[in-house]
């Protein structure tokens, strides 16, 4: 250990203050506070710190992904050679789904990675770990065949206009996983939408359709699944999102490390049941319903990606709401809206993505609202006093 | 039914390292230094020159901007040197002590037979206004004003602070005392927290209202008290004095002496000799280290959690009760950063294991565990803020210096000290305390 610190210490030695290299410090203190928890002691304030730095909390939330990301491998492989109607073992349709996806991930790693060295450096500050979870979502919540440089391009937005733009981590207000995908989603339809991008390499079988569930119940056809295959997840899909159980996994650490807030993701889910439930029993008040309105309620919660977006995007801290009070909230709201969006409008049988974003704008203003709360209590608080000494 | 404060959110640290319930008189200091910067946005005036024969109680200087608070001696003997910093701002007045202390004679007051200007007019003339302050703001009281409440806490709830109760033990008469002089000076009341679970004869002082404290750290911060039992509106003035502190303006009505007699609890987890201490305000931190070597230790005048570092060579801080030690911590972790990994450094967040063990003391050291960030994680400062006060909120309208949001906000109701918890807990490592400190010096100069 003493040995790689001192040969650290070695390189890091241009970089100095003072020296030539001065100015690329952020990006090589990036690379040594990955290996190292640097020596830094506390200047003012409190003497003592905890143990907890964001780093910390960034690679808990990659640790939640890993059960879903392994899922997504496995599943992307399984759908391809199922299609081709070909039994396979787990390891041949991992391989399948790995050789599609960690390109995708080195891809996503290194543009956008490379935007906020640039950035850090820019700036002066130094490389925040946000970007280790958005780099992972990216890919995770794409359809499988997406080319590279479509990644690649999305990043670039997303990095550059959803959140340096707005001033770099912490400030802004959309989502930047969800941004990447909403700009793939608007730019390239025809590569994040349709029948034949959920499934790798769909499109060279004939008359074969890897259409997801919600894809086939607003086109009105038959759904081939059972309840149990929507919730382990062995259906076509992003990548990521199929495996409503791996997605618990990740929540239940999240939760229980608190990293995530538990308010968000209870909320989120209560907020789509509600809503499935509300129009699950449209057809009893005389309103006939679609095949999307008249899916189980409980049968909403495990399609699609709305597990995924209220477990991983929902809670990013930085835009979803800041309040205990606006959590509820805004998770409730995101999860009715998801199924509203999903089930009312044709255009898009996927409905987590636009309303994770549309809270993201929203909440703010309900913080803004929540805490205006307190700030009346102390103006009321002023009030009786002046009206009592008057 | 007495008054009682509860408090749910908040983190009572358990660090090794306390100090002894053992009271042993410290050597005696050669030099004792009042430091003006302990007094917050105090521009001293000075009265006496360089050289000059003091008893204790003598003047030393006065504010610029309010005559009528009186700076004094705490020993007597000869003013050495007045240590001047950049812009000959007086960082410290250094006084040589005479062998035994000849003290300056302010006569004795009955306070409650006394009116209420005599009094006043003592506290602040006789040098003991000094130990009073002022929310909102955290700075010394103004002399002028009188204050809504006064409010005391005997119940030390900070990491390895020192316990009033035993510092108090042999002080009881004078704390009485000067309770009494306190209730002379507030048109409402005095308020004396002591810890709920104690059955102290700090519970049946007199002329007060006691308050019962519940609760983990800060439920024994003045400001959490405070925010209980009358909070703070714009244009209010309170008032808070530390336990001791109350001790040593009684003795003073009583004897007519100024016995700045201070009991400094020697804590720590690098500290070799863990007792309380008798000496005098200003003392040399040297004089309580029992020979002990510090070198690779900090040394804190005051707590871990708001104390200031000191030097060997330095002096225990004015208001400090604590003198605390522990290792510096500028090492590297490999692979610090891994979540369930180094469980033996204690966090408050469920990403490390220390959870499991509640009852487990820490080891500390000054180490960041590491380094400042944007901020990112939300919630996490509600836990330790057991105010009704949105903490983030209230650091980003200091970080923006933006007055109606700080006020609306209610930064009246705070001090930094309110703010320590979050220093330590926070993700991103935000300097709560520093930000706060800034908000409340803008307030001071926008509003006043």
């Amino acid at each position: 250990m003493s040995f790689i610190r001192k040969k650290l210490d070695e390189i890091k030695k241009p970089f100095e203050p003072g020296n030539k290299l001065e100015k690329y410090r952020p990006a090589i203190n990036a690379l040594d506070t990955f290996l190292f928890v640097p020596n830094h002691t506390t200047q003012k304030g409190a003497h003592i710190r905890d143990a907890v730095d964001l780093k910390r909390t960034m690679i808990t939330v990659v640790l939640a992904l890993i059960p879903a990301l392994i899922f997504g491998m496995w599943n992307t492989g399984h759908q391809h050679f199922m299609q081709l109607g070909e039994e396979v073992g787990f390891m041949e349709a991992f391989i399948h789904g790995a050789w599609k996806i960690v390109p995708m991930i080195v891809v996503s790693y290194a543009v956008g990675l490379g935007i906020e060295f640039i950035y850090a450096i820019k700036r002066g500050h130094e490389v925040n770990e946000g970007y280790l979870v958005t780099g992972l979502l990216i890919p995770m919540i794409m359809p499988v065949d997406i080319p590279l440089w479509m990644v690649a391009l999305s990043v670039i937005f997303a990095v550059l206009i959803g959140k340096e733009a707005f001033g770099g981590t912490g400030m802004n207000i959309l989502n930047p996983a969800l941004t990447a995908r909403a700009f793939a989603f608007f730019a390239y339809p025809t590569y994040m939408s349709g029948n034949e991008v959920w499934v790798s390499e769909a499109g060279a079988v004939d008359k074969i359709s890897g259409e997801t569930i919600l894809g086939k119940l607003a086109a009105g056809t038959e759904v081939p699944f059972e309840s149990i295959h929507m919730f382990t997840g062995v259906i076509p899909g992003s990548i990521a999102e199929t495996s409503t159980l791996c997605i618990l996994a990740g929540a239940l650490l999240l939760m229980l490390t608190k990293v995530a807030d538990w308010r968000i993701i209870v909320s989120g889910f209560i907020g789509a049941a509600l809503m499935g439930l509300l129009l699950n029993a449209l057809p009893s008040l005389g309103v006939e319903g679609n095949d999307l309105t008249n899916f189980a309620w409980y049968k909403h919660l495990i399609v699609g990606g709305l597990a995924f977006g209220i477990v991983f995007m929902a809670t990013d801290p930085v835009s979803a709401a800041q309040t205990l009070k606006g959590k509820w909230i805004y998770g409730l709201l995101i999860g009715l809206l998801a199924i509203m969006i999903r089930t009312l409008n044709p255009a898009y049988p996927e409905g987590i993505m636009l309303s994770i974003l549309l809270m993201n704008v929203f909440a703010p203003t309900i913080d803004h609202y929540v805490v205006e709360g307190n700030v009346k209590k102390r103006k009321k608080r002023l009030q009786a006093k002046t009206v009592k000494t008057a | 039914m007495p008054k009682s404060v509860k408090v749910k959110r908040g983190l009572s640290l358990n660090l090794k390292g306390e100090a002894e319930k053992i009271l042993v008189d410290a050597p005696k200091s050669k030099i004792y230094t009042i430091k003006p910067p302990n007094f917050h946005s105090i521009v001293p005036k000075m009265v006496v020159k360089e050289g000059a024969k003091l008893k204790a109680g003598d003047e030393l200087f006065f504010s610029k901007y309010s005559d009528k608070t009186r700076f004094v001696s705490p020993v007597s003997g000869t003013l050495k040197e007045i240590v001047r910093g950049a812009k000959r701002r007086v960082l410290g007045l250094r006084i040589e002590a005479d062998a035994s202390i000849d003290y300056k004679d302010f006569g004795v007051m009955d306070p409650l037979s006394a009116s209420k200007e005599e009094v006043k007019e003592r506290v602040f003339s006789t040098g003991l206004g000094t130990f009073i302050q002022q929310r909102p703001y955290d700075v010394l009281a103004n002399a002028e004003d009188t204050p809504k409440s006064i409010f005391v806490s005997t119940h030390n709830t900070a990491p390895l602070g020192a316990s009033f109760e035993f510092v108090l033990k042999a002080k009881m008469k004078h704390f009485q005392t000067g309770l009494n002089v306190l209730s002379q000076l507030t048109e409402g009341k005095v308020y004396v927290g002591v810890d709920a679970e104690s059955a102290s004869e700090l519970k049946s002082v007199e002329n007060v209202e006691v308050v019962n404290i519940n609760g983990p750290h800060p439920a024994g911060l003045v400001g959490t008290m405070i925010h209980e039992i009358e909070p703070i509106n714009q244009g209010e003035r309170v008032w808070t004095v530390r336990a001791e502190d109350v001790a040593i303006i009684g003795e003073q009505f009583t004897t007519g002496k100024f016995n700045a007699e201070r009991i400094v609890a020697v804590a720590g987890n690098a500290a070799e000799e863990r007792k309380y201490f008798k000496t005098l305000i200003g003392a040399e931190v040297k004089t309580l280290l029992s020979g002990q070597n510090p070198a690779g230790c900090r040394l804190i005048s005051g707590d871990v959690l708001t104390g200031a570092k000191v030097e060997e060579e330095g002096y225990i801080d004015y208001y400090a009760n604590e003198l605390t030690i522990i290792p510096e911590g500028n090492h590297y972790r490999m692979f610090g950063w891994l979540p369930f990994k180094d469980n033996n450094i204690h966090s408050m967040s469920k990403t490390s294991l220390s959870w499991l063990f509640p009852k487990r003391k820490y080891d500390v050291d000054t180490n960041l565990n590491g380094e400042e960030r944007a901020l990112v994680v939300t919630g996490e400062m509600e836990e330790v803020m057991p105010l009704d006060i949105y903490p983030m909120q209230l650091i980003k309208a200091c970080m923006a210096g933006d007055i109606e949001k700080m006020e609306n906000l209610g930064i009246y109701e705070v001090a930094p000290e309110d703010f320590a918890l979050i220093d330590y807990t926070n993700t991103s490592k935000i300097e709560a305390q520093d930000i706060i400190r800034q908000g409340l010096d803008l307030m001071i100069t926008e509003v006043g």
